[in-house]
């Protein structure tokens, strides 16, 4: 903790956790979605989101997140607007999601070249995140550090390879924090490597070369 | 580096140095942050400006709230306080009109700076920026006296808490007032240990303060408790300046709203299931802006 998170952050009214925290989620799909095109989004409100997110902004906040807007940016006020200039289409929808936290979304995104992929996650106070699913398999990071989620089979020697790789290839890159989970055994896994420093733009290629991943993805901190 | 987790260990070692509790925490920050004192000191300028720029807004004729169930009070209050009858006096009713403008920012989606929350945001800009128009205070004293307000915040925050939903207003609002207590002292030339007991009487004044947010939104009542923490930090710095010490030392005094706050009930943690929000007019409030059924 700094002095900076209690003179700060520096935002968009009305709430923390419903108006900032809800941006810096939309950010999440943001990264995942890189520099492709986005056509559509599909977002679903639980809990105490889907009770208060029209008085709190919750659903500009979330979409102007989406576009990459921060959350200081005056554009949030605007984010439907803006969203229809862009000709992005979207839609919110209310859902209890069993067992989440009372702030969660969970946002699914089509893209213009035919594929999607969906991000669950929770504001979890004071403009802090928790993303909980990436597309149907469990996660758990807060955006706060650089993030790469490894997507690869359950297969012996994975982790070693890529946390190796990551070793003797990126000698000063330190993993802040460290997830597996798998759908089941011999299946589908994700990795969630937090690291404290920015990591170089070869690292995501380089573990796309390893043998059983499917594909990495970098997430900079958002 | 400090640890953050004791105020009166500030205000020794600040003592023992014979400097301000802010140039002790600008120095350690500056450390911890790996940026050079003058980077850390910007920081804090432009969030400074930044709650001059909410005043600004917040004091326009046609301020609303996006959900319509507040609007326009820092322009009223402003409006009242040029008149120079207010029963508080000029400098207070602008005070407080500033305090209801940063508020009302907040509620109509305008940018502010969380103070330590977005919901008690009016309160520290309510006090600073009242020093530096109205009473001519230098800029640069009243952006070190943010690092001052800043260290209070950051050890009730490890303490005890600073968010409504775990220990209810007093957390917000009252942790705003205790953190402009400690700034308004050091401005006015106060000794640190002076500084302590001006927080520790702004957290004693709202020991127990509920969170009870109509239909869950930052507007009623969190508008004018912002108003009521202003008033606390100004009386409760005041009273420390005039040499009344606070007969519990401020980190019992944090200790004891820890606990207050873990007693409170869920219904009056932020969760709009009691309290105002719950009162007959809470509740047709909450249907006006939501409809009457949830999810």
């Amino acid at each position: 903790m700094n002095v900076f998170d209690i003179i700060g952050p520096v935002m968009i009214g009305p709430s923390s956790s419903h108006t900032a925290g809800a941006v810096r989620l939309g950010r999440v799909v943001n990264k995942l979605i890189d520099e492709r095109t986005l056509k559509k989004v599909e977002i679903t409100l639980s809990g105490s989101f889907a009770q208060t997110y029209k008085g709190h902004g919750t659903d500009k906040a979330l979409l102007a997140g989406i576009m990459g807007y921060k959350s200081y940016s005056p554009e949030i006020r605007n984010a439907l607007e803006i969203a229809d200039e862009r000709g992005i289409e979207y839609s919110f929808n209310k859902e209890n999601i069993s067992g989440a936290h009372p702030n969660t979304a969970r946002i699914h995104y089509y893209l213009d070249d035919g594929s999607d992929g969906v991000m669950q996650g929770a504001s979890i106070g004071g403009g802090n995140i928790l993303v909980n699913q990436i597309n149907g398999m469990t996660v758990e990071f807060n955006g706060d550090n650089n993030t790469i989620l490894v997507m690869h089979e359950d297969k012996p020697g994975v982790i070693a390879s890529v946390t190796n790789l990551m070793h003797w290839e990126h000698e000063d890159l330190n993993i802040s924090n460290f997830r597996l989970s798998r759908l089941h055994k011999g299946g589908e896994a994700i990795m969630t490597i937090e690291i404290d420093n920015p990591p170089p733009d070869s690292l995501v290629d380089d573990i796309r070369g390893i043998d059983h991943v499917i594909n990495a993805i970098l997430i900079r901190r958002v | 580096m400090l640890e953050y987790t004791s105020i009166s260990e500030l205000v020794q070692e600040a003592e023992k140095r014979n400097i301000r509790i802010s140039e002790l925490v600008l120095e350690d920050q500056a450390l911890s942050m790996e940026k050079t004192s003058l980077e850390v000191y910007e920081q804090m300028e432009l969030s400074f400006h930044i709650m001059m720029d909410s005043v600004k807004e917040g004091m326009k004729k046609d301020q609303r709230s996006t959900s319509g169930l507040t609007g326009g009070e820092g322009f009223l209050m402003n409006e009242y306080a040029g008149k120079g009858e207010g029963l508080s006096g000029i400098f207070m009713t602008k005070a407080i009109a500033r305090a209801l403008a940063v508020a009302g920012c907040n509620a109509s989606m305008g940018k502010i700076v969380a103070a330590p929350t977005a919901g008690s945001c009016g309160i520290l800009p309510g006090c600073l920026v009242s020093l530096y128009e109205d009473r001519g205070f230098k800029e640069d004293d009243i952006i070190m006296s943010m690092f001052t307000a800043g260290a209070f915040g950051m050890v009730i925050a490890q303490k005890a808490s600073i968010a409504g939903a775990q220990g209810g207003c007093q957390a917000e609002c009252g942790s705003a007032a205790a953190m402009a207590a400690g700034a308004l002292v050091e401005l006015m030339g106060g000794t640190p240990s002076q500084c302590a007991d001006a927080c520790a009487m702004a957290i004693s004044s709202q020991m127990g303060l509920v969170c009870d947010p109509v239909a869950g939104l930052v507007e009623i009542p969190c508008i004018k408790r912002n108003v009521s923490g202003l008033a606390i930090a100004f009386s409760s710095a005041d009273m420390a300046l005039a040499g009344i010490s606070s007969k519990i030392p401020v980190d019992e005094c944090i200790d004891a709203m820890r606990e207050v706050g873990e007693a409170l009930p869920a219904s009056l943690k932020e969760t709009a299931g009691g309290g105002l929000a719950t009162t007959p007019t809470g509740r047709k409030l909450r249907d006006q802006v939501f409809g009457s059924k949830g999810v």
